[in-house]
């Protein structure tokens, strides 16, 4: 690309918040037509950066120029009157509203002083759709829309606002390979157009297919800058990380033994009753890892909820070491030998303002030696938690704390700690390290190996396509609520899966292996 | 000073005393900011009634206040006889919060349970006094428990908001009173509608002339309820409830069961309230029976920050202001209604409490309460 | 066809409740207009309540709102009166300067008393529930002092009611719609006024940039400040805007209803109100549709009492105590709160604080 004038510089932007220097003296330029790539680790402090030029948060040093002029931006509304646009990692959009009014919102095209005009900006809004090629219906409601197409509204909304700057927080973490493929195209022509684009990744291979050029941020800092053809992915994970990192943890083979969970057609409904989970049929052996491959919000929520009797299916049957468990509560299934790591910790696995040895016996609280009949025995729990601490390395000035006092990854290791010290016959595990830092995840996955080779059958649901065939010995990839296809993960490919979880495999594909 | 060169802390805000002292500090001070303001509406009222200004008038007043509730034997025991519903009240309100519940339907529950008993001991007049007590304390008991079950029951299979339900509730308890007295539990003889004489029923007195034994329930209540909520499986099963029922339920919790669990207790609290403020107190019903314990409930719990002994003391503050109120209206000429209006600025400022921390330069971070699943289940099922 | 009704209404059981059809379809042209008035509080509070919970804020304090507004409107009114002594009504809504002057204290005061709870739940973040609790707990020991202190020993003061419209005969005497005319028409200017605000209410929540801008702020805060919308702005404004219904109701109790002041006179119609937003699916219409369900209740009671119904039906009703149908209301209330919730959903972000992004 040729040299063409920066239109964004900032420099020395340092935020710190109590405890953390989440910025420190950051210097990022942007170019017309540029797609610059941030690349960094979870709290490395990318987001910080760009809610500061966003004005969602503001600096406590540092200066901003726009075009060569500093410029103050004091709140979303200065950074979209200069051109700035950015579309959030978890969407921005009101799931209720239709997509016009998602665009409309906050920059209303008005029939008179009190009324929107609400024709004039259907029209505008598919004609912009079409400018960038698709086909948008602007009557919609955002939560009957896939997340691929709740990207393009986002996009739609920050090309609706004249925005000549766009800011793309990880806007690749829930698509699926190909549906990344669809919006790199949609970036491209964006940057062709003259719209400069911050693409913010901890991918390392995303980043180099991508962008123009890769800032690299590691703990507040800029650590490094690279042109993709003058780099490659060992040298950006060192530079992300700090250390040589072993990208994938060494699973080794599996010795499957007796089946531990055995799933019979089933089906289960959402809260809004629409059938999501269409007839699931799998068989988990001891001593193995079946990883469940998927694009958000193809049941797998529900499918998990289902086993661990947080959900009741609508039919089908669920048996676990040998025992019927369908439509049990969460503590018969716990009795048959289930642990369960859900994904969303905050919901369900922990209570945030109760003291972190509560948190470490809350599945396991009703029983000796914590309790007796209705008596609690605080002196046990106290022991049992200081045990945990130390064997998982949770790191807390001590047992009593409040669970929200910890970072989120030692908060994981707690719900990890408590889960797996239970010698579970089967262990799910829901999105495991979502949001964690590499340290916490390369430790968390080794546990998980472990419990496998000690004889433990283990379910993975995830979203990061990586993880599952990182660790899993079988991969299932579940699809609009079935699973279409089962595959030994020493033969799958990325590509292949990822055209299964975007299709459901329904066309035929060229080379389609084990299926 | 210190060898570090902070200043040490003086000694109520060290070590036990000190974790007291942060829970406690937001609520005291409220009760001094209050107490100044509310000197200030009485004097405002002073000046609007008789037309000239007494400055020394609240001083005259609280001290008619302070000698009215503590400035005898009789005028304490007053005291602990008001106190005595409130730490019921209060506990009940309490325990609801806990479990993320808002019970506002005290005084529906504290009514029936009423009813209950005086009906219950009218028929049982002439039975052996033991009998004749426990059986109405128990009808009365349990008409609470059933009157808070049924919002806990409503919440937990439809997932309408006990706010709402509750006062609906208050509203046909009203009526059931209404019917029951006028009918079915209608003493012939008088010339209004009430219920009849207790006989044997009457609680005994243990202490003066008006301290009856249903004062000791309420104090054995507190260190109960206290041991359930913090020393049981079961409280701390309320306690998840209340803080994350998502979590309560991944846990192997039953929050619909628990939900209606705690509403039934904090009813059965309000019922206990009800019956032995009947039996030892006014020893007979009628349908226009004037109480504000609901809501009076919920600025004791709320001062007391749902912990039974802030609870207790809670209580007996409020037990004072009432109890003192009468000789206050007699020797300061301020109407008794001023109390209500103390205890609206109280729970004024406990809400406000930012505003109080930097009045006092309070740096206690205590919320007011752990109530967030009481806003966030508003208007739908708690999942 | 007679002999067919006289032949079903021989029927037992079955009979009663024919005969009870029968009666309702008589009764409801000459109840109408009781029913709309009955309303009429409940639907502004109702309207108070969907001007809040669609920004995101729960008021349960709808009823102290009200019942602090019935008062102050009483006494200003009062103390107008007082001051300028007699004057001439206008011939239409008999409207005199005390009262007047009683709306619009009501009104400020609505506003006052909501400012407070949107301080509270909004910049202070204390618990919205609480928040309104304090705020009915406030009304009803306030009033109660003040009505002690001051009217109590005046029993003389007060200055009258507005008085209905009397519409035009014509329109009432048309055919099937004439009573609608009268229900509507016959009324007081507040009760009058309800059905013009639930209209232009229903229209600009879902037609105009405002009710765009509410409608997010109330599901996704987050959203609507990442494209520039000063969230905390638009939710003080809507909360203290939704005061002036409250303030309404509150007026209309004294001004409209009664010509005097009772210690907690809004006897649980705040709560109705909310119940009404929710079984109306936080919509204005909706809403007022609930409100009018929820009084249906008690305008048969009036009913009752005006023209009793005669044969096996007027048995059956003398038979149901009189304290069953002051309980109506309320047991209706209960019952269509249950069968509503889950069913409609309330805005996703009602009852959470916002808190701005770290911007410290």
């Amino acid at each position: 690309m040729a040299e063409s004038e920066t239109v964004l510089e900032m420099h020395g932007i340092t935020k710190r918040y109590p405890g953390v220097l989440a910025n420190d003296a950051i210097d990022l330029d942007l170019r017309s037509g540029e797609i610059h790539a941030l690349l960094g680790e979870n709290g490395a402090g990318k987001s910080t950066l760009m809610n500061i030029l966003y004005g969602l948060a503001v600096p406590d040093e540092g200066s901003i120029l726009i075009d060569g002029k500093p410029v103050e931006i004091l709140g979303p509304h200065d950074a979209i009157d200069r051109g700035i646009s950015m579309v959030h990692q978890h969407f921005m959009l009101v799931p209720v509203l239709s997509v016009a009014e998602n665009i409309l919102l906050g920059a209303e095209t008005m029939a008179n002083p009190v009324f929107l005009d609400r024709n004039e900006a259907r029209r505008r809004i598919v004609a912009l759709g079409r400018q960038f090629g698709f086909e948008i219906d602007p009557d919609a409601r955002i939560e009957n829309l896939s997340v691929g197409w709740q990207q393009r509204v986002e996009i739609l909304k920050a090309l609706y606002r004249m925005a000549r700057i766009l800011v793309l927080d990880e806007p690749t973490a829930v698509l699926t390979p190909q549906e990344t493929e669809e919006i790199f195209l949609v970036l491209r022509r964006l940057a062709a157009e003259g719209h400069s684009i911050i693409f913010i990744s901890h991918k390392l291979y995303e980043v180099l297919e991508i962008a123009d050029r890769i800032t690299v941020i590691r703990r507040g800092k800029v650590v490094g800058q690279r042109i993709p053809t003058e780099t490659d992915e060992d040298d950006l994970a060192e530079l992300m990380v700090g250390r040589d990192v072993q990208l994938i943890v060494d699973r080794g083979i599996s010795h499957p033994g007796d089946v531990v969970l055995s799933v019979e057609g089933l089906r289960a409904k959402d809260d809004r009753g629409r059938e999501v989970v269409r007839g699931i049929d799998l068989e988990l052996r001891a001593g193995e890892v079946l990883g469940i491959a998927g694009v958000a919000g193809n049941g797998q929520d529900e499918l998990v909820e289902s086993l661990t009797g947080l959900r009741r299916p609508t039919a089908g049957r669920v048996t676990m070491a040998g025992r019927d468990v369908t439509g049990r509560r969460p503590r018969q299934v716990y009795e048959a030998g289930l642990a369960h790591v859900p994904g969303d910790r905050h919901r369900w696995a922990m209570i945030l303002s109760f003291p972190l040895q509560d948190n470490l016996v809350l599945t396991s609280y009703h029983k000796p030696p914590f309790a007796r009949g209705l008596v609690r025995h605080d002196a046990a729990i106290a022991a049992w938690a200081a045990e945990l601490i130390e064997r998982f390395d949770i790191r807390t000035p001590s047992a009593t704390v409040t669970a929200d006092t910890l970072s989120g990854g030692n908060q994981q290791k707690a719900v990890v700690a408590r889960e797996f010290s239970r010698e579970p016959k089967l262990l799910v595990l829901d999105q495991p390290t979502r949001g964690l830092d590499v340290g916490s995840i390369e430790f968390i996955h080794r546990r998980a190996i472990e419990m496998r080779d000690a004889g433990a059958a283990i379910l993975l649901v995830s979203a990061e396509l990586d993880e599952v065939l990182e660790l899993s010995d079988r991969i299932a990839v579940m699809y609009r609520g079935e699973l279409v296809a089962t595959l030994d993960a020493r033969w799958a490919n990325k590509e292949e899966v990822g055209l299964l979880m975007a299709t459901g495999g329904r066309e035929p594909v060229a080379g389609e292996a084990t299926a | 000073m210190t060898v570090d060169g902070r200043p040490r802390r003086p000694f109520w805000r060290r070590g036990r005393f000190g974790r007291v002292w942060a829970i406690a500090a937001v609520p005291v001070a409220s009760v001094v900011l209050a107490l100044v303001v509310a000197a200030v509406i009485i004097l405002i009222s002073s000046v609007v009634t008789t037309g000239s200004l007494d400055v020394s008038l609240p001083l005259v007043a609280y001290a008619a206040l302070v000698q009215g509730a503590f400035g005898s034997e009789s005028a304490l025991l007053n005291t602990i006889l008001q106190a005595t519903p409130l730490v019921l009240g209060g506990l009940a309100v309490g325990v609801g919060f806990k479990a993320g519940l808002f019970n506002i339907g005290g005084q529906g529950q504290f009514l029936l349970a009423a009813t209950a008993a005086a009906g219950v001991g009218a028929a049982l007049a002439t039975a052996p006094g033991p009998i004749a007590i426990t059986a109405a304390l128990l009808a009365g008991i349990l008409a609470g428990a059933l009157w808070g079950l049924i919002p806990g029951a409503l919440k937990a299979f439809s997932g309408a908001h006990e706010v709402v339900t509750t006062i609906m509730l208050n509203s046909i308890a009203a009526a059931v009173i209404g019917y029951l007295i006028l009918g079915p539990l209608l003493a012939p003889g008088f010339s209004f509608g009430r219920t009849g004489d207790l006989g044997n029923a009457v609680l005994p007195i243990v202490l003066g002339d008006n301290i009856h034994i249903g004062v000791v329930l309420a104090v054995v209540a507190v260190p109960i309820v206290w041991w359930l909520l913090y020393r049981s499986t079961l409280g701390f099963e309320i306690r998840s409830v209340g803080a994350n029922p998502s979590a309560a339920r991944y846990a192997g919790m039953r929050p619909a069961g628990l939900t209606m669990l705690t509403m039934s207790l904090s009813g059965l609290l309000f019922g206990v309230a009800g019956s032995i403020e009947i039996l030892g107190v006014s020893h007979f019903m009628i349908p226009s029976y004037g109480t504000s314990i609901g809501f009076d409930a919920i600025a004791v719990a709320l001062l007391g920050r749902s912990h039974p002994f802030g609870i207790a003391a809670a209580a007996i503050l409020f037990g004072a202001l009432r109890a003192g109120a009468g000789l206050m209206q007699v020797l300061a000429n301020i109407p008794v209604e001023i109390v209500d209006v103390i205890q609206a600025i109280i729970l004024l400022f406990l809400a406000a409490d930012i505003v109080v921390r930097r009045i006092f330069r309070i740096r206690a971070a205590e919320a007011l309460t752990d109530l967030e699943t009481v806003t966030s289940s508003y208007a739908g099922r708690v999942r | 066809m007679d002999q067919l009704a006289t032949s079903l209404d021989s029927i037992p059981v079955l009979g009663v409740a024919f005969q009870l059809i029968g009666y309702l379809v008589a009764t409801v042209p000459v109840i109408a207009p009781v029913f709309v008035a009955l309303a009429a509080p409940i639907a502004l509070g109702a309207l108070c309540g969907v001007m809040n919970e669609r920004s995101g804020i729960v008021n349960i304090g709808i009823e102290g709102m009200m019942l602090t507004s019935a008062f102050t409107a009483f006494l200003a009114a009062a103390l107008v009166a007082q001051a300028i002594g007699p004057t001439s009504a206008t011939p239409i809504f008999g409207v005199t300067i005390p009262l007047l002057a009683g709306v619009a204290v009501a009104i400020l005061t609505g506003m006052l008393v909501s400012a407070l709870h949107a301080w509270l739940s909004i910049s202070i973040r204390a618990d919205q529930i609480i928040s309104g609790t304090i705020i009915n707990i406030m009304a009803f020991g306030v009033t109660g002092f003040l009505n002690r202190l001051v009217i109590s020993p005046n029993p003389r003061l007060g200055a009258g009611i507005f008085r209905p419209l009397a519409p035009p005969a014509f329109l009432v005497d048309v055919p099937v719609v004439g009573w609608l005319v009268k229900a509507f028409f016959a009324q007081g200017p507040i009760a009058m006024s309800v059905v013009f605000l639930v209209i232009l209410l229903q229209v600009w929540l879902f037609r105009s940039r405002w009710g765009l801008r509410t409608r997010a702020v109330g599901e996704h805060p987050k959203a609507a400040e990442t494209v520039g919308i000063d969230v905390i702005a638009l939710r003080y404004r809507n909360v203290i805007l939704g005061g002036i219904f409250a303030g309404l109701a509150g007026a209309y109790l004294t001004l409209e209803q009664s010509g005097s002041f009772q210690n907690g006179m809004s006897s649980g119609r705040g709560f109705i109100a909310i119940a009404a937003v929710i079984f109306g699916r936080w919509t204005p219409l909706g809403s007022f549709g609930a409100a009018l369900l929820f009084t249906a209740s008690e305008a048969l009671r009036v009913a009752i009492s005006l023209s009793p119904p005669t044969g096996q039906l007027g048995d059956v009703l003398r038979f149901i105590p009189a304290e069953f149908f002051g309980a109506l209301p309320y047991l209706v209330t209960l019952v269509v709160l249950v069968a509503a919730v889950g069913r409609s959903v309330p805005p996703a972000a009602v009852g959470k604080p916002y808190v701005r992004e770290a911007r410290t």
